[in-house]
C-alpha cells in the first residue's frame, strides 16, 4: 500500500514536471500530462478501491526537520471514499482533456497547464489523506494555488484574470478561518496531529468548541460555496477550461465537505444540537437560492456553477441532519443522514462533472458561453446531447438515476427528523424538507431550460449551425460518467452498503445498527419506514415501454408519418427568433420568487422621430437579477477594509532602512518580552 | 389467479380513464345547460387518433418521437403503485410516494422538452409554464402526503392506506387538511381550471395544450391518453389514500371486482368535485398561481404540524 | 354560489331538437370524391379546425354559435381544435384573399390524413359577393381540394349543423362511394 500511494502521487508529480519540461512542444506536453493524470487516477482508483473493499486503512508518518510539522498521511475509509470519487472524476476529465486541450495548443502554454493540472489532482488526493493540520494547510494551499492558475489559464481574457483574483481572495479568506480553527484546536489539545486532537477533544471547553464550529464552517464553507460565501464559484468555474471546472465543481469543493465531516463528526463529535440546525438551515438556504440563481443565468457554465451551490446545500442538509441526530444520541439516524450526504457527494461529483464536460463540448463548438446562441445541437452533436441529457435527468433527481437515489436518502433522513424531540428541531427539518421539495422542482425546470435551449429546436447562431460532434475521446470521457449516473442509481442496493461501511468506520458511529439497510435490489430505512427499489423501476420502465411501443406499432403500422413544418398559424416560416429563450423560460419563476430575487427590468425605446413615441425604431429590454451579495455584503466590507488599509499604509512606506528598523525593534521587543 | 388479478389491475387505469374524462365533460356540459358529448366520447377520440396518419415537423428530434411512449409508460407504471387491489408486494417499485411524485416530474420533464423540441413558439412557453407550475406544485404534493406518512409510519402508499383505514375518526383532521392541499395539487398537476383550461383554443393562454400542439395521430392519442390516466391516478390517490374505506387485498375475483367498483364510485365523487370546481371558478391569472399553490403547501405544513405535535 | 347552482338545475334545457336536424333536406353539396375508408375512421369523433381565409366574419359568428348551449355541437361528437395537426376537418370560410393562400395551404398540409375540407359559405365556394375581385382567388377549391360545400351567405347555424350531420352520415354509410360509383 505504501508503494501504491506513493506511486499514485509520484505519477502525478512526474507528469507535472515532464509536462513543464516539454513546454515548448505543446502537443507532446498535453499528451504526457493527461496520460500521466490518467495513469495516476487509475492507480488512485485501485488504491482507494482496495482500501474500501478490504476495509482497512493506510497510515504513515514522515518526520520532518521543521518543528510540529509531520507529513502525516492517513487514508481511512472516509478518505479512501473521497479519493475514489476524485480519481474517478479526474480519470474521465483527463481522457476528455486529451482532445479538449488541443484547441489551446497554439494560443496558450499547454505545458504549464499540464504542470498545474497534475499537481492539482495530486493535491486533491493529498488533502483528502492529510492527517496533520499544518501539513494539511500546506497541501490545501497547493490545491488553492494550482487551481488558481488553472482558472486563469486563458489569461488573454481580462474577465478570467478578475475571476481568478476573486477566487484567490475568497479562498484565502477561507484559509484564514481554517488556520484559526486549527490553531484553536492546537491550543486546547496541544497537537496538530488529527489522531491526538481526536483523543484530546474532550478537553476542549464548550465555548471554544462552538467557536471552532463557526470558524470551520466559514472556512470550509467558503471552499464549498455555501451562500453567502459562494460568490467566487459562478466566476471561477466559467473561467477555467471545462474539464478543470468539472474537477473543481465535482470534487474540489467536496474536500471542504470531507473536512466538515472530519471535524464535526470525527475529531470533536460531541457538539451541541444547534450546530446541526445551523448546518441544516444553511444547506436549505443554499440549495433553494442556488437553484433560483441558476435559473436566472444564461451562461451555461455559470448555471452549472450555481447548481453546485444548490447541491452542496443538499449535501449539507444530509450532514446537518446527521449532526443533529448525533447530538440527540440517535446514532442510527445520524448514520442515515451521513450516508445520504456521502451518497449525494459522490453522485453530484459524477453528474456535475458530466454536465461540465458536456458544456465544454458545446462551448468548444459554438465559441460562446451564452445559451441564447445555442440551439438545435441535438442534430449536430447527438452523443453529447444524450450524455448531457443523462446528466440533466440525474441532477434533476428523476428516478431511476443516481441523483434521485441520494435525494431520496436525504429526504428519509429529514423525514426522520420531523419526529424528533424539540419543536425547534422539528421546525428546521420541515424547513429543510420544504426547501428540498421546491429545489427538486426548480432544478428540473432549470435543466429543462438548459437542455432545451442548448440542444433542441433550431440553431440560433451561425456557430451553432456549423457545429459538429466532438472527438471520440471527449465522448468516451462523458460516456463513462453517463453510465455511472445510471449504474450508481439502479444498483443503489449495492452501492449504499459500501457507503454505510465508510460511515460506520468513523469511531463515533461504529457499534450501532444503522437506520438504513440494503438488499441487492433495494434500500430500506428506519425498519421499513420506506424502501426504494430502483432496479424494479428501471426494469418496469424499460419493459412496459417496449410493450407499449410494440403494441402501438402493431396497431398503427399502416399509418403514414410525413414531415411538414411546424404549424406557424399561417405566418411566414418560423425562424429561430421565435423560439423561447433561456431568459424567457425562467422569467416567470424569477418573477414569482421576486421577493427573493429582486429582478429588475429596464426598457429602452428609441424613436425615429424624437418627439413622437409612435414609431419606435428599436426597443431593448434588459432583464437582470442583481447580485445582492456583492452590493450589500462585500462592497461595505471592502470599503471598511480599504479604509483600515489606508491607515495601516502609513507604516508601509517602501523605505528599506525603515523596514530594517522595524525588524530590529521587533527583535529587541521579543528579547525583552522573553526575559520578563 | 394472481396473474389474472395483476392484469386486471394493470388495465384498470388505462381502460377506465377515458370514461372519467367523459364524465367530467358531461358534468361540465350539464352545468352549462348543454347536453354535451356522450361519456364514451373520449374512447372514440382516441380510437380515431390511432387510425390517423401523423405529421411531424422536420425540426423535431428523437425526444419528440419517443416522449409520448414514455409518458404513457410512466402512467401505467405508477398506476401499479396505487392503493387499491393491494397485491402485497410491489413489483414495479413505485409504492413509495417519493418515487411516484418524482416519476410524474420525470414525465413533465420530457413533455416539456418535447414541447420545445419542434421550435414552435407556443410549445416553448407551454413548457416554461408547465415547469413553473410543476416546480411550485412539488411542495404541495409532497407536504400533502407527508403527514399521512408520518401518521402511519410508512412512505409506502398501500400500507399508508391500509393503516389509515383503521384510524380513529377523531384523528382525522390532519388527513382532511392534507386532502385539500392534495386537491389543489391535483388541479395543478392535471392542468385543470383554475390553473389551465383544458378546453381552451387560445394558444396564448395554454399550458398543457400548448406543448402538444405539434403532435398528431397516434402520438397525440398517447399523450392525451396519458393525461387521462394521470387524472385518474390522482383521483384514485385522492379517494383511496385519504379516505381508504372499502379497499380489499385482492384474494379472489369477487373482492377484486368489489374493490374496483367501490374505488370507481369514490373516484366519481372526486371527479365530480373537479368538474364542479371547473364550472364554478374562473381561470386564475398566471402570476396569481403561486398564491394558490403556496396555499396548498401551507395547508400541508399545517397538517404535518398537527400530526407531529 | 348556491343560488347559481339551483338556478342551473331549475332552468330547463333549451336545445334544438335532433329530430328537426336529422329530417332537414340534404343541403350539402359534395365536391370531390372521398376515399371510402374514411367512413369508419371518423365515426363518433370529428375534430374541426376553422380557417378564416379572408372572410367577413359572418360565417365565423355562425360557427361560434354552434358550440353554445342551444345548438351544442359537442353532443354529436364534433369539436373544434386548436391546431390543424389535431384536426380531421378543415372548415374554410371566405373567398381566400391572396394573403391567405399560403396560410391555407400550410393548414391543409398540416392536417393529417385522412382529412376532409369543407367550404363554408358562398364566399368559400366560389367567391360569393367578392367573386372576380383582384384580391381574392374566388373560392377554396382553387387552392386546396374541397370535399363538401355548405352554401349560404352566411349559412345559418341550423344549416351548418344539418350539413355537418349529413356529412357524417355520408361518411358513415359510405354513401359517397355509391354516389360516385
Amino acid at each position: 500500500m505504501d508503494n501504491l500511494f506513493l506511486s499514485t502521487i509520484g505519477t502525478f508529480v512526474t507528469g507535472a514536471i515532464l509536462s513543464l519540461l516539454l513546454k515548448s512542444k505543446g502537443k507532446i506536453a498535453n499528451r504526457v500530462s493527461n496520460i500521466s493524470a490518467i495513469t495516476g487516477s487509475i492507480l488512485g482508483i485501485i488504491m482507494s478501491g482496495s482500501l474500501l473493499i478490504g476495509r482497512f486503512q493506510y497510515h504513515t508518518i514522515i518526520q520532518t526537520s521543521f518543528p510540529l510539522l509531520n507529513i502525516s498521511i492517513n487514508v481511512d475509509q472516509l478518505s479512501a471514499f473521497f479519493i475514489l470519487v476524485i480519481s474517478t472524476v479526474s480519470l474521465t476529465s483527463s481522457i476528455y482533456g486529451l482532445s479538449y486541450m488541443q484547441k489551446f495548443i497554439k494560443q496558450y502554454s499547454v505545458g504549464s497547464f499540464g504542470f498545474f493540472y497534475n499537481l492539482f489532482i495530486a493535491s486533491l488526493i493529498l488533502v483528502s489523506s492529510a492527517s496533520n493540520s499544518l501539513y494539511f494547510l500546506i497541501v490545501w494551499e497547493i490545491m488553492s494555488i494550482t487551481s488558481y492558475f488553472l482558472v486563469i489559464f486563458e489569461n488573454k481574457k481580462s474577465e478570467n484574470i478578475n475571476a481568478g483574483f476573486l477566487y484567490l481572495v475568497m479562498t484565502h479568506l477561507g484559509t484564514a478561518f481554517i488556520l484559526l480553527t486549527f490553531l484553536l484546536l492546537f491550543m486546547f489539545t496541544g497537537s496538530f496531529e488529527f489522531a491526538v486532537i481526536k483523543q484530546q477533544a474532550n478537553n476542549i471547553p464548550l465555548l471554544v468548541k462552538n467557536v471552532i464550529f463557526v470558524l470551520a464552517l466559514v472556512g470550509f464553507g467558503t471552499k464549498a460555496g455555501i451562500i453567502p460565501l459562494h460568490i467566487w464559484l459562478p466566476r471561477a468555474h466559467p473561467a477555467a477550461p471545462s474539464h478543470v471546472s468539472a474537477l473543481m465543481s465535482g470534487v474540489m469543493i467536496k474536500t471542504a465537505i470531507l473536512m466538515m465531516i472530519r471535524i464535526y463528526l470525527d475529531l470533536m463529535p460531541s457538539g451541541a444540537s444547534w450546530w446541526g440546525i445551523v448546518v441544516l438551515i444553511i444547506g436549505a438556504i443554499s440549495s433553494l437560492l442556488g437553484v433560483l440563481y441558476a435559473l436566472s443565468e444564461h451562461d451555461i457554465k455559470k448555471l452549472l456553477a450555481y447548481h453546485s451551490v444548490e447541491n452542496i446545500g443538499i449535501i449539507l442538509m444530509g450532514l446537518g441532519s446527521a449532526m443533529i441526530f448525533y447530538s440527540l444520541g440517535m446514532i442510527p439516524l445520524a448514520i442515515l443522514g451521513l450516508v445520504a450526504a456521502l451518497y449525494h457527494t459522490m453522485n453530484h461529483a459524477i453528474f456535475k462533472s458530466l454536465l461540465f464536460l458536456g458544456a465544454g463540448s458545446v462551448v468548444l463548438q459554438t465559441h460562446s458561453h451564452n445559451m441564447e446562441e445555442y440551439g438545435g445541437l441535438i442534430k449536430r452533436m447527438p452523443y453529447t446531447a444524450v450524455f448531457f441529457l443523462i446528466g440533466a435527468v440525474a441532477i434533476s433527481a428523476l428516478p431511476p438515476f443516481n441523483g434521485f437515489a441520494s435525494e431520496w436518502a436525504t429526504y428519509q433522513a429529514l423525514f426522520a427528523g420531523v419526529i424528533a424531540q424539540s419543536t425547534l428541531i422539528k421546525g428546521s427539518f420541515v424547513l429543510a424538507i420544504a426547501s428540498l421539495a421546491f429545489t427538486g422542482g426548480l432544478a428540473a425546470a432549470c435543466f429543462v431550460k438548459a437542455f432545451a435551449v442548448t440542444f433542441l429546436a433550431k440553431p440560433r447562431s451561425e456557430a451553432a449551425k456549423n457545429s459538429v460532434e466532438s472527438p471520440m475521446l471527449m465522448n468516451v470521457g462523458m460516456a463513462i460518467l453517463a453510465l455511472l449516473c445510471l449504474v450508481l442509481g439502479i444498483f443503489s442496493g449495492s452501492v449504499v452498503p459500501e457507503i454505510i461501511a465508510v460511515t460506520t468506520s468513523l469511531s463515533a458511529m461504529s457499534n450501532y445498527t444503522p437506520a438504513i439497510a440494503t438488499s441487492p435490489q433495494s434500500v430500506t430505512v428506519s425498519q421499513g419506514f420506506a424502501s426504494l427499489n430502483l432496479p424494479a423501476v428501471f426494469i418496469a420502465l424499460a419493459g412496459v415501454l417496449t410493450i407499449v411501443m410494440t403494441l402501438v406499432y402493431i396497431k398503427t403500422r399502416n399509418q403514414k408519418v410525413s414531415a411538414v413544418d411546424v404549424w406557424d398559424c399561417g405566418a411566414p416560416p418560423l425562424n429561430s427568433r421565435a423560439e423561447i429563450t433561456s431568459t424567457g423560460f425562467a422569467r416567470a419563476l424569477i418573477v414569482m420568487f421576486g421577493s427573493l430575487m429582486r429582478p429588475t427590468k429596464h426598457t429602452i425605446i428609441e424613436n425615429n422621430i424624437s418627439n413622437l413615441p409612435y414609431y419606435p425604431s428599436s426597443k431593448t429590454v434588459n432583464l437582470e437579477v442583481p447580485n445582492v451579495y456583492e452590493t450589500k455584503l462585500y462592497r461595505p466590507v471592502h470599503t471598511i477594509l480599504s479604509f483600515i488599509a489606508s491607515k495601516v499604509s502609513i507604516v508601509q512606506n517602501g523605505n528599506v532602512n525603515q523596514y530594517l528598523m522595524y525588524i530590529f525593534v521587533t527583535l529587541i521587543g521579543l528579547l525583552l518580552w522573553s526575559n520578563f | 389467479m394472481e396473474i389474472l388479478i395483476f392484469v386486471i389491475k394493470f388495465l384498470y387505469v388505462p381502460l377506465i380513464s377515458p370514461l372519467c374524462i367523459g364524465i367530467i365533460r358531461k358534468i361540465k356540459a350539464i352545468m352549462q345547460n348543454r347536453e354535451g358529448a356522450s361519456i364514451f366520447q373520449p374512447y372514440n377520440d382516441l380510437l380515431k387518433l390511432f387510425n390517423k396518419d401523423e405529421i411531424i415537423a422536420p425540426t423535431a428530434s428523437w425526444i419528440f418521437m419517443y416522449t409520448p411512449y414514455l409518458l404513457f409508460t410512466i402512467t401505467l407504471i405508477i398506476s401499479m403503485g396505487l392503493p387499491f387491489l393491494i397485491t402485497g408486494d410491489n413489483i414495479f417499485g413505485v409504492n413509495d410516494f417519493l418515487v411516484m411524485i418524482y416519476l410524474f416530474a420525470f414525465s413533465s420533464f420530457f413533455l416539456s422538452l418535447a414541447g420545445i423540441d419542434t421550435g414552435s413558439s407556443f410549445g416553448g412557453f407551454g413548457s416554461s409554464r408547465e415547469m413553473t407550475v410543476l416546480a411550485l406544485t412539488e411542495g404541495g404534493m409532497l407536504f400533502s402526503i407527508l403527514p399521512l406518512a408520518i401518521l402511519t409510519n410508512t412512505t409506502n402508499i398501500s400500507l399508508m392506506a391500509s393503516s389509515l383505514a383503521g384510524l380513529d375518526f377523531v384523528y382525522y383532521a390532519p388527513v382532511l387538511i392534507s386532502f385539500i392541499a392534495f386537491f389543489i395539487a391535483l388541479l395543478a398537476e392535471n392542468s385543470r381550471i383554475p390553473f389551465d383550461n383544458p378546453a381552451t383554443h387560445l394558444e396564448l393562454t395554454m399550458i398543457h395544450e400548448a406543448m402538444i400542439l405539434e403532435y398528431s395521430g397516434k402520438r397525440l392519442a398517447l399523450i392525451e391518453w396519458s393525461a387521462f390516466n394521470k387524472l385518474l391516478i390522482f383521483a384514485i390517490l385522492g379517494a383511496n389514500l385519504f379516505f381508504p374505506w372499502g379497499i380489499n387485498s385482492s384474494a379472489n375475483l369477487t373482492t377484486t371486482f368489489l374493490t374496483m367498483a367501490i374505488t370507481f364510485a369514490k373516484v366519481l365523487i372526486v371527479i365530480t368535485a373537479v368538474a364542479v370546481v371547473e364550472s364554478s371558478v374562473a381561470k386564475l391569472r398566471y402570476f396569481k398561481l403561486p398564491d394558490l399553490l403556496f396555499t396548498s403547501f401551507i395547508l400541508g405544513v399545517i397538517s404535518l404540524f398537527l400530526v407531529v405535535i | 354560489m348556491l343560488r347559481l347552482y339551483t338556478k342551473i338545475f331549475k332552468n330547463p334545457k333549451t336545445l334544438i331538437s335532433t329530430q328537426t336536424l336529422y329530417h332537414n333536406p340534404d343541403i350539402t353539396i359534395i365536391g370531390e370524391k372521398l376515399q371510402s375508408k374514411i367512413g369508419k375512421l371518423f365515426s363518433g369523433s370529428l375534430a374541426i379546425r376553422e380557417v378564416a381565409a379572408g372572410s367577413d366574419n359572418s360565417v365565423e359568428q355562425e360557427l361560434t354559435a354552434l358550440t353554445n348551449s342551444y345548438y351544442d355541437i359537442e353532443r354529436f361528437g364534433i369539436h373544434f381544435v386548436a391546431s390543424p395537426k389535431h384536426a380531421d376537418m378543415l372548415m374554410v370560410s371566405g373567398p381566400v384573399s391572396r394573403n391567405m393562400i399560403h396560410a391555407l395551404k400550410v393548414a391543409y398540409e398540416c392536417t393529417p390524413n385522412p382529412k376532409i375540407v369543407v367550404a363554408v359559405g358562398d364566399g368559400a365556394i366560389d367567391g360569393g359577393i367578392y367573386k372576380g375581385s383582384y384580391a381574392t382567388v374566388d373560392g377554396v377549391k382553387n387552392v386546396i381540394p374541397v370535399h363538401f360545400e355548405i352554401p349560404g351567405d352566411p349559412p345559418s347555424p341550423v344549416t351548418i349543423l344539418t350539413s355537418l350531420l349529413n356529412i357524417l352520415e355520408i361518411i358513415d354509410s359510405k354513401k359517397l362511394g355509391q354516389q360516385n360509383g
